[in-house]
């Protein structure tokens, strides 16, 4: 009973099939965005995530300044900076720090081999590489005289390399000579590449000894930021507790002076940004689901002019014996089909869309099957809960009247 | 020949209530046997049209009596009248009432559908019927690709097709012409002679009802006459052979 009542669902839909796709256009519109919503919203936190995991796992950031938002410039007026004499400290009284970077940086135009290119130079140490988590491709790191003395040498990141020594025969890069602003530095080394992150291309950087930046390019011995890097399985809220502490206190704040530092955590940050993108994805989703409504209630429209249309129908198929049920079963049908087909069409329009929007946006296609089945779920449920009502006015039609309906 | 399929006892039909109160039928007595051919005939308002819906279980009298093979109608549900309907009762209408974009088939199999029969079964009986009513071979024609006279034996194939106890035909040749008239009344002829398929029909044309072999006149909710048609129109031109196939 239930497959023939199915058949003469799927017939009467065939029988009307321009009006069947325009019914379901609202479920295949509400579906498929709302599948793309959270498949790009879900595509775009794993991104941020991967993102700030290359800056550096275990990786605390240490600024001057009041208050900053994550991912913000310098430090803030008035502030103290730290000196190197910080991060020394930091290293030798706090357990479970493994490395400690001071990094200045300064935004520049480095020339070399008839070619120039603007770039950050970050000034360090090579706990710097240790923080950041890079590897070298090529090349050294800084010699301990090097870093002392404030020599003139210095590593380039991938872009760096590519834009000014990419396509000239016999130039690696290494050991050429490369300007920055008034002096030369002969490139050491090479870092391997990471590729994007949260804060633009960490690849386009050329890093020189902390000394070398501080003398040759700001003329001040101020350190910007301090990295410093946990050892795996140290307790990071201890950690923070202890360095935020010992900063206070060299920075000589009072009791109920308030701290003039901010220490950043990458786990944290990563965790805030992708809970961020997750608010927005239900947000954006909701806002779809909104339309999935609407589109039921078309199907309701649809249903209900349909009920009309085909009184005469009704009532034929009443007086030669349908019951009451088996007519609310073929429009109840008739609806669950046409919206669950409109969730089949908006599923593979949602994954033709995300996966061409996600490459567009450079960011990862993530194939979410939940939210395709609970987006099929609820369109079907839609044709339920919008075709229960016209196919009951259906099924309570008097065959006399249904009959001379015109 | 002479089992008692209907009776009816006095029904009445009243439509309305205080002063839109219309007695539609105004006790109406009607026996009739299994394999008569009856004709049903009256002025508009005369209650014809409300004695051939409660004939047909499609409406339930206001009081008295209606037995169908000996069981009371009045008293089942809107449910059991359906389940009776499918079993022993087929339809013609005026106006043919065939799915539109449907092919011929498809209509006549629809009974069986509501039946639970298989695919198999439809297929099959839909066939036999349709050519039963001369229309063999147009089984995958459309409505709108067959002619009046054509849809009406669709939807008379569609009323035997289950085999039914009593035909129900309201006024089945009001929409066509005179020839093709003649043909249905001698198909309907046929079916009750040759199949004993008992046939109710209303019709205001004399010409119609003279095929049948009882003609029933209602005036003003009460029979007027009820007399049995010694000589019935015989000669069905062409019955088996409608001149639109040729």
């Amino acid at each position: 009973m239930l497959y023939s009542v199915f058949m003469l669902a799927l017939r009467s839909i065939l029988r009307n099939l321009m009006r069947s796709f325009l019914t379901i256009l609202g479920i295949v519109i509400g579906v498929s965005a709302v599948i793309t919503m959270v498949t790009l919203g879900n595509g775009a936190t794993q991104s941020i995530k991967a993102q700030i995991s290359g800056l550096g796992t275990n990786l605390l950031m240490v600024r001057p300044g009041q208050r900053m938002g994550p991912g913000g410039g310098g430090g803030g007026g008035g502030v103290p900076q730290f000196k190197e004499g910080d991060a020394e400290a930091i290293l030798s009284q706090i357990g479970g720090v493994a490395a400690v970077a001071p990094e200045g940086r300064s935004s520049l135009t480095v020339v070399a081999n008839g070619r120039n290119w603007a770039t950050s130079v970050i000034g360090s140490s090579n706990a710097w590489f240790d923080a950041g988590n890079w590897k070298l491709a090529s090349g050294r790191l800084f010699a301990a005289d090097e870093q002392l003395a404030g020599a003139a040498v210095c590593l380039i990141g991938e872009t760096v390399r590519r834009e000014i020594f990419d396509g000239t025969i016999g130039q690696t890069g290494l050991g050429e000579q490369l300007r920055v602003r008034k002096f030369s530095c002969t490139v050491i080394g090479i870092l391997a590449a990471k590729g994007q992150s949260g804060m633009g291309d960490q690849d386009d950087t050329v890093v020189v000894p902390l000394r070398t930046l501080q003398r040759r390019v700001t003329g001040s011995v101020k350190v910007a930021t301090l990295l410093v890097s946990m050892q795996d399985g140290s307790d990071g809220t201890r950690l923070k507790a202890s360095l935020k502490q010992l900063l206070r206190e060299r920075r000589n704040l009072a009791a109920d002076d308030d701290d003039n530092f901010n220490i950043f955590d990458t786990q944290q940050l990563a965790e805030t940004l992708s809970s961020t993108t997750q608010v927005l994805t239900t947000l954006l989703g909701a806002v779809a689901a909104v339309s999935l409504l609407v589109g039921g209630i078309g199907i309701m429209n649809i249903m209900l002019v349909s009920v009309t249309e085909r009184t005469r129908e009704i009532g034929l198929r009443l007086a030669i014996g349908a019951l009451e049920r088996e007519v609310l079963l073929q429009f109840l049908i008739e609806a669950v089909v046409l919206s669950a087909l409109g969730g089949v069409v908006g599923i593979v329009i949602a994954t033709a869309a995300s996966w061409g929007l996600s490459s567009l946006m450079d960011v990862p296609y993530a194939f979410d099957p939940f939210i395709n089945l609970l987006s099929l779920a609820f369109s079907a449920g839609i044709g339920v809960l919008f075709g229960y009502f016209p196919a009951r006015r259906a099924a309570r039609l008097d065959p006399i009247e249904a009959l001379r309906h015109e | 020949m002479s089992d008692l399929l209907i009776q009816l006892r006095g029904v009445t039909k009243l439509y309305g209530s205080g002063q839109a109160e219309l007695l539609a039928l105004k006790g109406i007595d009607l026996d009739i046997r299994a394999g008569e051919f009856v004709a049903i005939m009256g002025p508009s308002g005369s209650g014809k049209s409300t004695a051939m819906n409660i004939l047909g279980c499609l409406d339930t009298p206001s009081a008295g009596q209606y037995l169908f093979k000996g069981a009371h109608v009045e008293v089942l549900s809107r449910d059991q009248r359906a389940r009776l309907r499918r079993r022993f009762l087929g339809f013609v209408f005026q106006g043919f009432n065939l799915l539109a974009r449907t092919s011929a088939q498809e209509n006549v199999e629809l009974p069986l559908l509501y039946r639970g029969d298989s695919a198999g079964v439809r297929r099959a009986a839909a066939a036999k019927a349709l050519q039963a009513v001369g229309l063999g071979g147009w089984e995958h024609h459309t409505p709108a690709e067959l002619s009046g006279g054509q849809q009406q034996r669709v939807a008379i194939a569609r009323a035997i097709v289950t085999a039914p106890a009593v035909v129900l035909a309201d006024e089945p040749t009001g929409n066509l012409d005179t020839q093709r008239s003649h043909e249905i009344m001698g198909l309907l002829m046929a079916l009750n002679q040759e199949q004993g398929i008992t046939v109710l029909m209303v019709t205001h044309e004399p010409d119609m009802a003279a095929y049948a072999r009882r003609m029933v006149h209602f005036v003003d909710g009460r029979i007027a006459s009820d007399v049995p048609n010694l000589y019935p129109t015989n000669s069905a031109p062409d019955a088996a052979l409608p001149a639109e196939i040729l």
